[in-house]
């Protein structure tokens, strides 16, 4: 489904604030695959998930997703194949644009945007039926603004908007740190049951290592640019948290307070 | 002696100007609004649809073939600001000084290098004169209307809402597939293309074009804008429709030639007019920006305190 061979970016090189963000990465995924990604600050997780996403190109290596080869497609034309959700919930919505068409948008994704009408009667009713299964209470308010839902709110919106069109590739990049514990697990709880009905391809960053155990059938742990752990079935299931802390001083990382106490 | 007659005679002619002006700001609309982009190319723009206008109609063009061509040539003008600022990398802002820069020039040349050419109503068959100034009125407002309708439909569409999603979040478009930098290009020729139409009707207006008809033109199509949404707001609160917000821009057009107007009566020196027009556009930003501020400020507070003070003084 996915591979990354040799992959390399380095950030301002040859200045002061030079930063070697991935240094030789390597990952295969098969198909329905759900992938956790840990790691320290600055270990390179997000660079990861920007490079497949297409966010600017990479300076050595090669990104093969659904058996085509897009190490050179740009970002927004890569997105035909991506869902993505970002850390913060203002960036996967579009605030001054009603639900319904913040939906309608998502919903042509990697399709031709034409002359026809945005938003149709069928696909009101449809969004309808989609936000109810979603039990935000979001189902009435179809054409509010997005600008005036919650950051929980939003960040299951911009879920269900990466996913109405099936991606090969389901990016989740720290989507719940900036909720409130209640509202971050259950942003994680339609997260799991959206990969599994859809028998979704996914890589989700976390800072909390316990869910990082919890969700998925593979854990990879990255420090400095690196991968230096990849578990997966069995061994994954019967991880822990102290496993992970002894894991990590191993390689030499640095974990912040939150992950350990999260 | 401030004779009230003559302002009344003169109101036809404001609302004729203001309405054009209005059609203006309906083009600049398009950048400022929907794209949050700041075009400063219109005041070039603006005086290359009046140039290529008259100077077509001159050359023996029907008006509204010659003003086709001006609405191409606006078009071509943001396709430049558009590539300068996607493909080179240049600011918004500077972008399109650079663009109204160069056509300043370039406009010299339309003119066949004169600073300015006459259309007169006797000689050309003009859409629209000030001669016949109720007549103007009505076909101003007929192209406002019919571009209204133009928008409501095309930015309900999928294109025009990837465009709206390009100005309200670029990180979104770009993820939902949007060719962010092709929305661009696009939504500020077709904001250029509008507002030379503007500039083409303006010229026919007044029989004749110079080449500083559209000096200050992004501040009166920001006046017109402005004005417009801060009297819609008072009427209709907060939650306006999208042909509400176009509809004000063109009253707001109409409204900033009235006050104008007023100025003028009042016989305050016309040098000074570009000094008005900038207060008046000044005030107009600050008030909702103002009352947004006092809602959430600790003087606000502080007042509420004085006056439960005053009143538990007066009950005591």
């Amino acid at each position: 489904m996915l591979d990354l061979k040799g992959i390399y970016k380095t950030f301002n090189p040859g200045s002061i604030t030079e930063k070697k963000a991935l240094q030789g990465i390597d990952l295969h995924l098969e198909d329905g695959d759900f992938v956790t990604i840990i790691g320290g600050n600055g270990a390179g997780k997000s660079t990861l998930l920007n490079a497949i996403a297409g966010v600017w190109p990479i300076d050595e290596g090669s990104i093969h997703l659904a058996g085509l080869d897009v190490t050179a497609v740009p970002e927004h034309k890569r997105a035909a194949l991506l869902g993505r959700v970002f850390q913060d919930p203002m960036t996967g919505t579009a605030a001054n644009m009603q639900i319904e068409e913040n939906l309608a948008l998502a919903a042509r994704r990697g399709k031709k945007r034409g002359l026809g009408w945005e938003v149709t009667k069928a696909e009101r009713a449809k969004y309808h039926d989609m936000l109810v299964s979603l039990d935000l209470g979001l189902e009435d308010r179809l054409s509010a603004k997005v600008g005036l839902l919650s950051g929980g709110q939003r960040q299951a919106l911009t879920l269900m908007m990466a996913t109405m069109v099936k991606p090969k590739l389901l990016l989740l990049d720290e989507h719940t740190a900036a909720l409130d514990p209640k509202t971050a697990a259950k942003v994680l709880e339609i997260t799991d049951k959206v990969i599994n009905e859809n028998k979704l391809t996914a890589l989700m960053i976390t800072h909390n290592m316990s869910d990082a155990i919890k969700h998925g059938n593979r854990l990879i742990m990255m420090n400095e640019g690196k991968i230096v752990y990849d578990v997966s079935g069995e061994e994954k299931k019967n991880l822990t948290v102290e496993d992970l802390m002894k894991k990590f001083s191993e390689v030499g990382g640095h974990f912040s307070d939150r992950a350990i106490l999260g | 002696m401030l004779d009230i007659s003559t302002l009344l005679n003169a109101f036809p002619g404001y609302i004729a100007q203001g309405a054009i002006w209005g059609i203006m700001a309906l083009g600049l609309y398009i950048s400022y609004r929907l794209l949050e982009f700041s075009d400063l190319t219109v005041d070039g723009s603006f005086a290359t649809g009046a140039a290529v206008t008259v100077m077509l109609i001159i050359m023996g063009w029907p008006a509204w073939a010659a003003m086709i061509v001006a609405v191409i040539a606006g078009m071509l003008a943001g396709l430049v600001t558009g590539l300068l600022h996607t493909m080179l990398g240049i600011a918004p802002i500077l972008a399109g000084i650079l663009t109204q820069i160069a056509l300043y020039s370039i406009n010299l040349h339309i003119l066949g290098n004169k600073p300015n050419q006459a259309v007169s109503v006797d000689k050309y068959d003009l859409i629209l004169s000030l001669r016949t100034v109720n007549e103007a009125i009505v076909i101003a407002l007929i192209f406002a209307a019919a571009l209204i309708a133009a928008f409501y439909w095309f930015f309900g569409t999928e294109a025009g809402s990837a465009i709206r999603a390009t100005g309200c979040n670029q990180a979104m478009a770009k993820a939902q597939g949007i060719n962010i930098n092709f929305c661009k290009v696009f939504a500020l020729a077709l904001s250029n293309g509008i507002v030379a139409l503007s500039g083409g009707l303006l010229a026919q207006y007044q029989g004749f074009s110079d080449v500083a008809i559209g000096r200050g033109a992004i501040v009166i199509g920001l006046a017109s804008i402005i004005i417009g949404e801060v009297l819609a707001e008072a009427f209709f609160g907060k939650h306006m429709t999208f042909w509400l917000c176009l509809s004000s821009a063109v009253i707001g057009g109409i409204l900033y030639y009235i006050i104008m107007g007023v100025v003028l009566w009042l016989k305050l020196p016309t040098n000074d007019m570009k000094l008005f027009t900038a207060i008046i556009v000044a005030i107009f930003l600050a008030v909702p920006y103002l009352k947004k501020n006092f809602k959430n400020s600790f003087f606000r507070l502080k007042l509420a305190e004085k006056k439960a003070a005053k009143e538990a003084g007066k009950n005591a």
